[in-house]
């Protein structure tokens, strides 16, 4: 009897190796186990045998059914496994060498530049505030220590409004509203007025590369009881060594302006050649970056703040300027002019 | 401002010192010098004085002369020479052989057969003046063959300084006021100014002379004649020439040497046009014509320098043609005074004439100087001049002083104010440096500010660190961070709100932001057909096309649009930005700040990128707001605004602005195969907005009911109204799941699912609040189209 098994077998080997598909798999599973399968004929062929023959058949067709369904399962596991290679070897093999495509928004660049001197001065405590394009006469010039007929007020051409008002001329318009918003906190609470004020400045003049008459300033000014130069040089230096996210060599020199005594000229050491000289510094090795000075006792009096008892600084940063020299965008007009292909360069700058 | 370190080193000696590093200190510690500093003479070498001794017309040339030269040497030199002056016994400046003269070295050179062994040189070519009349001719009495070097200031360091920079400090307008600067920065003791003593003159008669105006501080002159000198010395037309001023005749040369060395202006009239000389306005305007030959237009609140009535010059500007020197001038009076400077600068805009001399009344010239300047001018005249007379006592009114500036402060204040550690040594000797006068009381100090400092320019005591610390120098400042209190410091909720809108525009929608003018630019509105309306307008807008303020950014914006066509198929602008409305109930600008977008596409129809900027507006309000947006027709009142679409946009019951398709007129002008929407909204108004927390529900653990129900229907508003109004907690989420049109007309269909926080729910349960739905919208005449799902 045992030739029948081993012939079932030989013929269930023959079968499987012929099998190439999981259905093809099914059928001889159906054909050799399934219940009219051959293995399970077999058994159907135990009822002439002796007891004795009938355990030893059993056990035999026992051992060649649990066999086939191992070798069955073996190889459905077989054909997954290659149905699986089939498939990762049907995807084709992508060409990474097309250019991605990066379609995507932008940031005006002022927008970025803005930020990112904000971001510096929020970390260190400064607030920053926002204030409106046209403001009054005493905003723009007599807060400011910069009464009528001042010779001052010839330095700035600046457009005024049928009603009076004006558009600003510079961000320090600003400065009187701050002191007066702030300084019942310093005085009753001893927190320092720290803030920074970017904005859109106007100025009545022709345009060229050079020249705009819409531009962006950040006024940042800080008072307490006992704010001095020393103070200033170093606000300075921190927050263009940030900006630049360089070490950059600042130096002072007198400068006039009303609202501060004493006012300075803050230059920075050229980024492009390091203070060797080069044309973009007219080779002084300079760059003239941003008035700065002590706030004049005057500006802080007309803010509501006793200049015997507390003294600050105040910086402007030309934001268009610096715009333009971190992205060397050479026609300042470009920033202004609304055109997409120069604009939609400035997708971010963290 | 040229500035000439010779000139200056007559004030103070800076002998042994690095020139160049004092330049470059007293630009950081004074005024910004220019980049270019000029080293005259340093292309000269080897020019000595010659004589001719012989001169002979060139055989074939007109031009040439063939001249024999004596350089103090044994041979006489033979020269070829084109200059038409020369003559003998006429000293000239002399190149030898060997000598540089600019880029040329000379060596003997043939010229049309003659062979020139040097060459006498022009004032031109030695770089001394702009004369090129001719060869130089010498006049001192010098040896012949000395170097000119030795004996003319060829050799000189000329820097720049902005005229900007120094329009706080009218002591800096002439050299003697830089060189007290040079002493200070160098350690160094400044000169008295070497002056003649006009006391010795008070007996002679003095000159009728009356200030009739305010606006005339002090005035003073003299009388003076029996001049014989002529043409300047040499050393004084350089240093003029160098100076950027041209050298005219002695005394014109004189009175321009003056005001470049104290600053004071001064002006030399003809006497016999000056004898009753009186300072005053006129009542009505006339013609005066300036020396220049120019007939100006005079008003009243010009001040006049007259001879009784008659006007003679313009205070502070110029002098008239009539009392100008003339060849018969045999007596002259000197003007040294100072005027109001305010009155000076706007009499310079009235007559858009700016001269040497207004550009330094403007600044506040100190009144002191002008006795102190005609001194000084009898001196230098006398000794360039031994036959000049002063016939006059000096006449001198001085109607206006200034008060004397006192200033005390204690060394505390400086030490608050600098930060730094400055002894009390160094701040009295810097002081002092500058001619203050200091005492110093324990810690105490007691300081009269110089009157040359004291007319506008040093008055707090701020004004004196300035003094201190530019000297100090700001480069040894010890520099170190401020100790504050610390606090928290929160964003104002306006700026936050545009950061974050900025973000989701650029991030989730690729839009671009833009940058644009706050004026309606008249051309590129009329180019769309946009009316300019009646905005706030703009007084001195030197362009008429930027006349007025804008009302919104929209117009601006579709013009942005219109410039970017061809860009893409499809692009987004916003830009946040101010407007104003107009003029407020309390007079002053009712202005806004806003954010613009607008949508560009060539692919999508109207309506869909509308619904897709509604869905931009919303997720932003959602977003940084938690609110939904509503919408509202409105009218259209401005020529670009749509008739039809165009909806006013609330939040949380604020009205924010507007959404809305542009009119057609508009639209064809801008592209006709595009379309075009926008939205306006005011960022103020939203930032007013509370941000409602996020309202959390849990998700039911039981199974949910879809039910999707199609309503015929033009709007969806009664549908939402009526969902709204069934108030059932038991619904989870509302959709539209489909909008379509067929034969019935419009169908929404709308997508309800229920669920039940803690149990299955039954349809039962559903039903009846469909039917409520269904019930109130049927009675609206909105029928349902399919009947009921379940």
């Amino acid at each position: 009897m045992s030739d029948k098994t081993t012939k079932v077998r030989e013929a269930f080997l023959n079968a499987l190796a012929e099998v190439n598909s999981i259905e093809e798999l099914e059928k001889i599973r159906v054909e050799y186990i399934g219940k009219k399968g051959f293995v399970t004929e077999l058994l159907k062929e135990m009822k002439d045998l002796s007891n004795e023959e009938k355990k030893t058949f059993g056990q035999a067709v026992n051992v060649l059914k649990n066999e086939v369904n191992d070798m069955i399962n073996a190889k459905r596991e077989e054909l997954k496994q290659k149905e699986i290679e089939l498939e990762n070897s049907r995807m084709p093999e992508f060409d990474v060498s097309i250019p991605a495509n990066l379609k995507r928004g932008s940031y005006h660049p002022i927008t970025l530049v803005q930020r990112q001197c904000e971001e510096i001065f929020k970390s260190m405590g400064f607030t920053v505030e926002d204030y409106s394009e046209i403001v009054t006469d005493y905003e723009c010039f007599e807060s400011l220590n910069i009464p009528k007929n001042h010779p001052a007020r010839d330095m700035q051409d600046t457009y005024y409004l049928e009603n009076g008002q004006l558009l600003k001329s510079q961000t320090s318009a600003a400065q009187n509203a701050i002191y007066k918003k702030y300084k019942d906190a310093l005085y009753n609470e001893g927190k320092a007025i720290k803030a920074i004020f970017p904005g859109r400045c106007f100025r009545n003049e022709a345009t060229d590369a050079c020249h705009e008459n819409t531009f962006f300033q950040m006024e940042g000014v800080m008072v307490d009881k006992n704010i001095s130069i020393s103070n200033l040089i170093f606000f300075m230096k921190t927050m263009l060594s940030e900006v630049f996210q360089k070490d950059i060599k600042v130096r002072l020199r007198p400068g006039f302006f009303p609202f501060v005594e004493p006012g300075f000229e803050l230059d920075i050491s050229c980024l492009i050649c390091g203070g060797d000289g080069c044309p973009s510094c007219k080779h002084s090795g300079w760059l003239e970056l941003c008035p700065c000075g002590m706030i004049h006792p005057e500006v802080l009096k007309a803010g509501g703040i006793d200049p015997d008892e507390y003294t600050g600084f105040a910086f402007g940063l030309g934001l268009t300027r610096l715009a333009m020299m971190k992205y060397g965008v050479k026609d300042i007009r470009d920033l202004n002019s609304g055109s997409l292909k120069t604009l939609s360069q400035f997708t971010d700058d963290k | 401002m040229f500035l000439s370190m010779n000139w200056i080193s007559d004030f103070v000696d800076l002998s042994g010192l690095d020139k160049m590093e004092l330049i470059s200190k007293f630009s950081l510690s004074t005024a910004e010098v220019e980049n270019d500093i000029f080293f005259k003479g340093s292309d000269i070498s080897g020019v000595v004085v010659a004589e001719i001794k012989s001169v002979e017309n060139h055989p074939e040339s007109k031009k040439l002369h063939l001249l024999k030269v004596d350089i103090g040497e044994d041979e006489l030199v033979d020269v070829v020479c084109g200059a038409p002056n020369v003559r003998v016994g006429m000293k000239t400046a002399f190149a030898k052989l060997g000598a540089q003269i600019g880029e040329i070295t000379i060596a003997p050179r043939k010229l049309a057969g003659y062979t020139s062994n040097g060459m006498c040189c022009s004032e031109q070519e030695l770089g001394i003046s702009d004369s090129h009349e001719g060869i130089m001719d010498i006049t001192d009495d010098v040896a012949l063959g000395t170097d000119l070097k030795s004996i003319y200031e060829i050799d000189d360091i000329i820097f720049e300084v902005d005229n900007k920079s120094l329009t706080n400090r009218p002591d800096l307008w002439g050299h003697y006021g830089i060189a007290r600067e040079f002493a200070a920065i160098s350690g160094r003791e400044l000169k008295p100014i070497p002056v003649t003593d006009l006391s010795m003159y008070d007996s002679l008669e003095k000159i009728d002379l009356k200030i009739e105006d305010p606006l005339c501080q002090r005035y003073s002159c003299l009388k003076f004649g029996n001049i014989s000198v002529h043409k300047s010395p040499v050393n004084m037309r350089i240093r003029l020439f160098y100076c950027g001023m041209r050298a005219l005749n002695f005394l014109a040369d004189l009175t321009n040497y003056l005001m470049l060395e104290l600053g004071q202006p001064m002006h030399a009239f003809d006497s016999r046009k000056v004898e009753k000389i009186r300072i005053k306005r006129f009542d009505k305007p006339f013609t005066f014509k300036t020396l220049d030959g120019v007939d100006r237009k005079i008003d009243e609140n010009t001040l006049m320098i007259c001879n009784g009535d008659t006007p003679v010059a313009i205070a502070g500007i110029m002098g008239g043609l009539d009392s100008e020197i003339v060849d018969d001038t045999d007596t002259l009076t000197l003007e040294s005074a100072t005027f109001d400077a305010a009155s000076i600068r706007k009499s310079t805009v009235r007559l858009s004439h700016r001269t040497d001399a207004s550009m330094r009344y403007e600044k506040s010239l100190d009144p002191e100087l002008t006795p102190i300047a005609v001194a000084r001018f009898v001196r230098l005249l006398q000794e360039i001049d031994s036959n000049a007379e002063v016939i006059s006592a000096l006449t001198d009114e001085y109607a206006f002083k200034y008060d004397d500036v006192k200033l005390s402060f204690d060394k505390a204040f400086v030490d608050k104010y600098t930060g730094i550690e400055i002894d009390n040594d160094t701040i009295v000797k810097t002081l002092l440096s500058l001619g203050f006068d200091v005492e110093l009381d324990g810690d105490k100090f007691n300081v009269e500010v110089p009157s040359w400092r004291a007319t506008k320019d040093v008055t707090i005591k701020a004004d004196i660190i300035e003094e201190i610390t530019r000297i100090y120098g700001y480069d040894n400042f010890d520099i170190h961070t401020a100790s504050v209190p610390l606090y928290p410091v929160r964003a104002a909720q306006e700026k936050s709100d545009e950061d974050r809108i900025k973000d989701i525009l650029v991030k989730r929608y690729s839009m671009h932001e833009l940058h644009s003018y706050v004026w309606a630019y008249y051309d590129e509105y009329k180019a769309l057909g946009i009316e300019i309306e009646n905005n706030v307008e703009l007084i001195n807008a030197t362009n008429p096309n930027i006349k007025t303020i804008r009302k919104s950014i929209v117009p601006t914006q579709l013009c942005q649009v219109k410039y970017n066509v061809g860009y893409d198929t499809d692009f987004a602008l916003f830009e946040v930005g101010r407007v104003v409305e107009g003029i407020g109930a309390d007079g002053l600008c009712d202005e806004h700040k806003k954010l613009c977008i607008t949508l560009y596409s060539k692919t999508k129809d109207t309506q869909d990128i509308y619904f897709e900027l509604i869905d931009i507006l919303s997720v932003i309000a959602d977003d940084i707001k938690h609110e939904a947006l509503s919408f509202e027709k409105m009218e259209a009142t401005h020529s670009y605004q749509h008739p039809k679409n165009l909806n006013e946009i609330s939040c949380a019951g604020v009205k924010l602005g507007e959404i809305g398709i542009v009119n057609s007129s508009v639209a064809k002008k801008i592209d006709k195969k595009a379309n075009v929407v926008y939205a306006e909204i005011d960022v103020e108004a939203f930032a007013t907005i509370k941000n409602a927390s996020i309202s959390y529900v849990e998700p039911s653990k039981f199974p949910e009911i879809e039910i999707d129900l199609s309503f015929v229907s033009a709007s969806y508003a009664p549908i939402a109204k009526a969902i709204e109004n069934a108030k059932c907690s038991l619904i989870r989420n509302v959709s539209v799941a489909d909008i379509y049109t067929d034969e019935t007309g419009k169908s929404i269909t709308v997508r309800i699912v229920f669920a039940h926080p803690e149990r299955t729910l039954t349809k039962e349960e559903v039903l009846e609040v469909v039917n409520v739905i269904v019930d109130e919208l049927d009675a609206q005449s909105i029928k349902l189209k399919n009947g009921l799902p379940m």
